[in-house]
């Protein structure tokens, strides 16, 4: 039930790209037309499911003030917390390589639709900014992170297929010249982030 | 040499407006509007893209010649992160307040576009002084439009500047509210929106064909 309610309020609440910006740099590049966004969205869903739970053991059993304990009680208080940016760097941009490599080995069809965003993914910030969210709430298990990990993947996967959708529709609408492009599509996301807000305080 | 040609010039200026990283490239739009509800902390994070950036620029462009290039990707992301860590513990050891504001933020510089951007398309490609200059110029070109909707947000958000007032009280006594609307997140995306707006306005040769 716990679970549930966090996923609910990750996809909705707070939302990745209204509530907190992340990922904005793909989202506004790669969010022209419906097929392709949708693909993107898939894949970042994805890295968060598999980065999640690995950046969660690594912080509970590596990083965290006297997590070494479990090797030596003498390792009790060390506090590696510092490392932590690099380490979870290093794990999303080697998870992204691996699973380029395993997709294009296993499923040429689904290599050739997302293929090309695998190595952007790397440098996602909602990606890294999810790891650092989960080290900074405390959550219980790794199950809590991954489910943490798949809200927010989806609702980073609904606000970029919402946007492509209402973009692919403003190819026919009269927009004033130097709002073209990026600075209506600033707009909308604003107002898709005002619409966004009326979900704050749901609680299940 | 001299250290600043018109070729340097033109690396260290042009990010300010023609080139600007974040209304321009569109790069690095995540962390510009995070942490722009007040102007301190946006500042502070402007510097510390600033800083990043050029030394980055700098140890990338030091050793661009014996990176193999299947993996500069994950060396480049090394090097930042390093130096975003160095970054870190400054401000948490000098600025504890606006740390704890900024959050995660700080961390994300790593995963920043315009770093990846600059790195990608300059410091690989040309001397260590350029890409210190390149760092420099892209990090001010940041923290300027960091700074435009900092100073509109918590004006209107909040009546305060850098946490001193600046709406007279005599304003408050005749009925002017601070709109709460401006400290929420989509309003920054407004706020970038209309500078986009103004600034294209005025260089034309910036706006796009197509929606």
């Amino acid at each position: 039930m716990e679970n549930l309610n966090l996923f609910i309020r990750s996809v909705f609440v707070d939302n990745m790209i209204f509530a907190y910006f992340l990922g904005m740099c793909s989202y506004l590049a790669v969010s022209k037309n419906v097929k392709t966004a949708f693909g993107l969205g898939i894949a970042v869903m994805f890295m968060l499911v598999i980065t999640l739970p690995i950046d969660y053991a690594l912080e509970t059993y590596f990083l965290r003030p006297g997590a070494l304990a479990w090797l030596n009680p003498e390792f009790a208080d060390i506090d590696l917390s510092f490392l932590s940016l690099i380490l979870f760097i290093a794990v999303i941009a080697s998870a992204t390589q691996l699973v380029e490599m395993a997709v294009e080995k296993f499923s040429p069809s689904l290599y050739a639709s997302l293929g090309i965003f695998l190595p952007l993914i790397a440098v996602n910030c909602a990606i890294l900014g999810c790891s650092l969210f989960m080290q900074q709430r405390d959550f219980g298990s790794a199950w809590t992170a991954t489910v943490y990990g798949a809200g927010s993947g989806l609702g980073w996967l609904l606000a970029i297929v919402g946007i492509a959708a209402i973009r692919e529709r403003l190819a026919y609408s009269n927009v004033p010249a130097p709002l073209k492009g990026i600075g209506i599509t600033f707009i909308i996301t604003g107002l898709m982030g005002i619409a966004f807000m009326s979900f704050l305080g749901i609680k299940i | 040499m001299a250290l600043l040609n018109n070729k340097n010039k033109s690396v260290l200026f042009n990010p300010l407006s023609k080139n600007n990283p974040v209304i321009v490239q569109v790069l690095g739009i995540c962390s510009a509007l995070a942490v722009t509800a007040k102007l301190e902390p946006a500042l502070v994070m402007g510097v510390s893209v600033t800083a990043v950036l050029a030394f980055a620029n700098v140890i990338i462009s030091l050793i661009r010649k014996t990176i193999p290039n299947s993996v500069r990707i994950i060396v480049q992301l090394v090097v930042v992160a390093a130096l975003v860590i160095i970054v870190d513990q400054i401000l948490k050891a000098y600025n504890y307040e606006v740390s704890k504001q900024l959050s995660v933020f700080i961390g994300l510089i790593i995963t920043n576009c315009i770093l990846m951007g600059r790195l990608e398309a300059f410091a690989l490609g040309n001397k260590p002084w350029p890409s210190f200059l390149d760092g420099i110029g892209n990090g001010l070109g940041y923290t300027i439009i960091l700074a435009i909707v900092a100073t509109v947000r918590e004006i209107l958000g909040s009546g305060t500047l850098l946490g001193f007032k600046v709406i007279p009280q005599a304003l408050y006594d005749a009925g002017y509210e601070n709109n709460g609307l401006m400290i929420l997140p989509p309003m920054a995306l407004i706020t970038v929106a209309c500078i986009i707006w103004v600034h294209r306005s005025r260089n034309k040769d910036l706006q796009e064909k197509n929606n």
